[in-house]
């Protein structure tokens, strides 16, 4: 067994690079990891500029009548300014706008993670951002996008109408931020997470099975084939088993314009599961 | 088994019976721990901290026959990393935050619990978590969340005293099984990220009156204080969390000790920082500091020397000597001469960057990584504070480690406020999207696979430093080692699988899912005439037997 780029296994991959085309966008976009996960371990700041204009459309809509459009209402408080009045760290700016502040009008916030590392990335960098360089995408617009020209739906589901080959992606605007949806749009390649890795396994009386990765361990692998069998297989058994790392996703960053891919983002972001 | 085996084991039995049966754990049965190995009387196995046991019921022919026997299921759902003690056929178990639960070792059914309420200041920087309880004659002592330690009558779980070391509310913490030496108990404080001022203390037994303290930061006017800058020793953690080992012959206890604080920006503490990430050898008497060597000086990646200082009585260079085994979360295995603290040899067992090699002293040629740059290994290090193993019957040293796990470092300037985190940067992957890990994964899929780090059990041979054999693991590797006479190892992992492999092989030999992460020693015992092995996984304790 070996676990290679798999270039020697190319050809033998080029069916399933059609039917996992799409596939691999939410392979990227489902496993890439919590929107916001702190562990409780500090943390070097780091600001994306997908997550600072998701966080602008948001403060727009939810902060402003308080804080104002440039966050200085509010007295003792400036966000340009990055003036605060308990905030030291991030997690405690996203403590106080999920807790709120007792005995003000700062109510709390339920927030998803992706819509507070947006906020919070927003309120961290407001002194230098331009809003008129903002691209503000329009979720119906990428819709269309997402049924038509960029053939996502050919692959992926939404709230269980579609393919399971890739993940369904009706709650990828709650799991992942705006960055990473962006950044896997752009990179699907370089933004695949391991676990959702193309698999090709052989078993020892020669039956072949290739499938997304779901779970792996030292002695078995799980994974959904390509006719949406969940299947477990202990490696023991197998006398071939390959993980690929390259992806059958397109990138997206010729194939759309700027607004296009906006617009794809903020469907995205607006996917937010069943409640 | 031939009948001359079965003969000596029935005699071997026999002569164990009217020497333990039901009798208090004196100071003299913990000194000889080995000579009953139907019990496990120290968090380690014995004060040598070996995590061997001398049973060999349980052997590599019919370790296939092993079967689970009971199950104890913790009311906690946080992270299980207590290490049962088993006297007399009774087991005493923790579970989290401060119970203590007493067990029939034979079925799992309780005999009773006593529930302990910690303080909801305390803040122990990485779960709620205890590692479990020492006892002496009839009392059991347990070190708490809040920084108390506890004294239970282990025969009904009545508190008999309690006393309270150090403030929870700043960031004092004790997750460790106290050490008993003599009539003392002995135990550390946690907080490395939270600035404390570390220390190692000793009680009375009887009384829990507190008979010495060392502090492993040298105050004004002590040696090694010149290692600090100005005031920077008041904050500079060199916390303690996991048990240290007993030398009775040269009357030494040894501890390791954590990093220094804030714990990534060694810029606002230049020095070398006595004594964080060190091995400390005190006389249990007095807490006098005999000796110490410090693995990491000036330590900027969090790595703590918060291991199990394995000892052992071995030949070195053709001559026997008192030596000292240490696998170190900096990604290097040493040899130390217990006696002396004179460094012996030292060699990396995983992947390491910080540093090209040791001198002639042990201190590391250091190799720092550019601004952004990944460093080998990681914060969780190439191993942590898992409990190894050492084998007399083989002569490997066992360890847990993790393979190619890197983190990228940054330290920004951190201002001290009481209470509060005081790590003065940051660690991340560099695996894009990933998210550092920190010890326990949240869910039981492995979202990142073979991406940030794959686990091990690497059997070191201590002379050359050099692995033996080494069996590779899919997650990266959280558990302790237990070694038989039998030559069996028993090991777990993240992935859940309870594993037996051949100790001088590494081959597979048994393997169960117990389907959540094993982040504790095993351990083994006989009951009966039955060998036992016990494990916690996920929040439950499972104990194995060979079928009937």
């Amino acid at each position: 067994m070996t676990e290679a780029e798999g270039l020697s296994v190319k050809l033998r991959w080029l069916f399933l690079r059609a039917s996992l085309q799409c596939a691999a966008f939410c392979t990227v976009l489902a496993l890439c990891g919590p929107a916001a996960n702190s562990q409780g371990q500090d943390r070097a700041p780091q600001y994306f500029q997908s997550d600072i204009q998701y966080g602008a459309q948001i403060f727009t809509s939810q902060c402003t009548s308080c804080h104002g459009e440039n966050g200085d209402l509010i007295p003792g408080v400036n966000f340009r300014a990055g003036q605060f009045k308990r905030v030291i760290s991030d997690n405690d700016l996203r403590a106080t706008i999920t807790t709120g502040v007792p005995g003000t009008a700062m109510q709390p916030f339920t927030f998803g993670a992706s819509e507070l590392t947006g906020i919070v990335s927003y309120l961290r960098n407001m002194g230098s951002f331009n809003a008129r360089g903002m691209m503000m995408g329009n979720a119906s617009r990428g819709h269309a996008l997402f049924e038509g020209a960029g053939n996502c739906a050919g692959c992926h589901a939404v709230n269980g109408k579609g393919p399971r080959v890739a993940p369904d992606l009706g709650d990828i605007g709650a799991l992942r931020t705006a960055e990473l949806i962006h950044r896997t749009l752009i990179d699907p390649a370089g933004s695949m997470l391991p676990a959702n890795r193309p698999v090709h396994a052989v078993t020892r009386d020669g039956k072949t099975i290739n499938g997304r990765r779901l779970n792996e361990d030292t002695y078995t692998v799980q994974l959904i084939d390509e006719q949406e069998h969940l299947v477990s297989l202990t490696k023991a058994d197998l006398r071939e088993y390959t993980v690929l790392k390259s992806t059958s996703m397109p990138s997206y960053k010729d194939k759309f314009s700027a607004q296009e891919l906006a617009d794809l983002e903020a469907y995205l972001l607006s996917l937010r599961g069943v409640k | 088994m031939n009948y001359l085996g079965r003969a000596s084991w029935l005699l071997f039995l026999v002569s164990l019976v009217p020497s333990s049966l039901c009798a208090q754990v004196t100071s003299e049965r913990l000194l000889h721990a080995n000579d009953e190995p139907q019990n496990w009387l120290t968090y380690s196995g014995s004060y040598a901290s070996q995590r061997y046991s001398a049973l060999q019921q349980i052997s590599a022919t019919n370790v296939k026959n092993l079967e689970l026997k009971w199950v104890f299921q913790a009311q906690s759902l946080q992270k299980f990393e207590s290490t049962p003690l088993v006297v007399d056929g009774v087991m005493y178990l923790t579970q989290s935050p401060n119970d203590v639960v007493a067990l029939d070792a034979k079925s799992g059914r309780v005999f009773w619990l006593y529930h302990y309420a910690p303080s909801p200041a305390a803040r122990p920087c990485c779960g709620i978590v205890n590692r479990g309880v020492a006892i002496l004659g009839d009392t059991l002592f347990m070190a708490t969340v809040d920084a108390h330690l506890v004294a239970i009558d282990a025969k009904n779980g009545h508190a008999l005293w309690n006393v309270k070391l150090a403030e929870a509310a700043a960031g004092y913490a004790m997750t460790m099984a106290p050490l008993v030496v003599k009539d003392k108990v002995i135990v550390g404080v946690a907080g490395g990220e939270f600035g404390v001022r570390g220390f190692i203390a000793a009680f009375e037994a009887s009384t829990g009156k507190e008979a010495w303290r060392f502090d492993t930061i040298p105050k004004p006017g002590e040696p090694g204080h010149e290692s600090w800058r100005d005031r920077d020793w008041e904050h500079g953690s060199a916390a303690v969390w996991v048990t240290g080992s007993y030398d009775p012959d040269l009357n030494l206890t040894y501890w390791g000790t954590g990093n220094p604080g804030p714990d990534w920006n060694p810029e606002q503490r230049p020095g070398d920082n006595l004594y964080s990430d060190s091995a400390v050898a005190l006389d249990p008497d007095t807490g006098k500091l005999k000796w110490y060597f410090q693995f990491t000086p000036g330590d900027p990646y969090d790595y703590d020397s918060v291991q199990i200082p394995v000892l052992a009585n071995a030949d070195w260079n053709g001559s026997p000597r008192k030596l000292m085994f240490w696998g170190n979360r900096n990604g290097f295995f040493y040899v130390l001469d217990r006696a002396t603290g004179k460094f012996l040899a030292g060699r990396p067992f995983v992947k390491v960057n910080w540093a090209s090699g040791l001198d002639a002293n042990g201190r590391p040629i250091l190799t720092p990584q550019p601004p952004g740059a990944p460093t080998f290994p990681g914060i969780q290090g190439g191993t942590n504070w898992y409990s190894p193993s050492y084998s007399p019957r083989t002569g490997l040293f066992y360890l847990s480690t993790w393979e190619n796990y890197a983190t990228i470092f940054s330290g920004v300037n951190a201002d001290y406020h009481e209470g509060q985190r005081y790590t003065g940067g940051a660690n991340t992957s560099p695996i894009p999207g990933a998210d550092n890990p920190v010890g326990q994964r949240q869910g039981p899929v492995n979202t990142y696979t073979e991406e940030l780090a794959r686990g091990a059990v690497v059997a070191l041979n201590p002379e050359t430093g050099k692995p033996a054999w080494k069996f590779d693991m899919h997650d990266v590797n959280t558990s302790g080692i237990l070694t038989t006479a039998s030559d069996l190892l028993f090991v777990g992992g993240r992935e859940g699988y309870f594993q037996s492999l051949d100790a001088k092989t590494g081959t597979l030999l048994w393997k169960q899912n117990l389907g959540g992460e094993i982040i504790a020693g095993p351990i083994s015992y006989l009951v009966d005439g039955k060998q036992y092995v016990s494990i916690a996984s996920g929040n439950g304790l499972f104990t194995f037997a060979l079928r009937e």
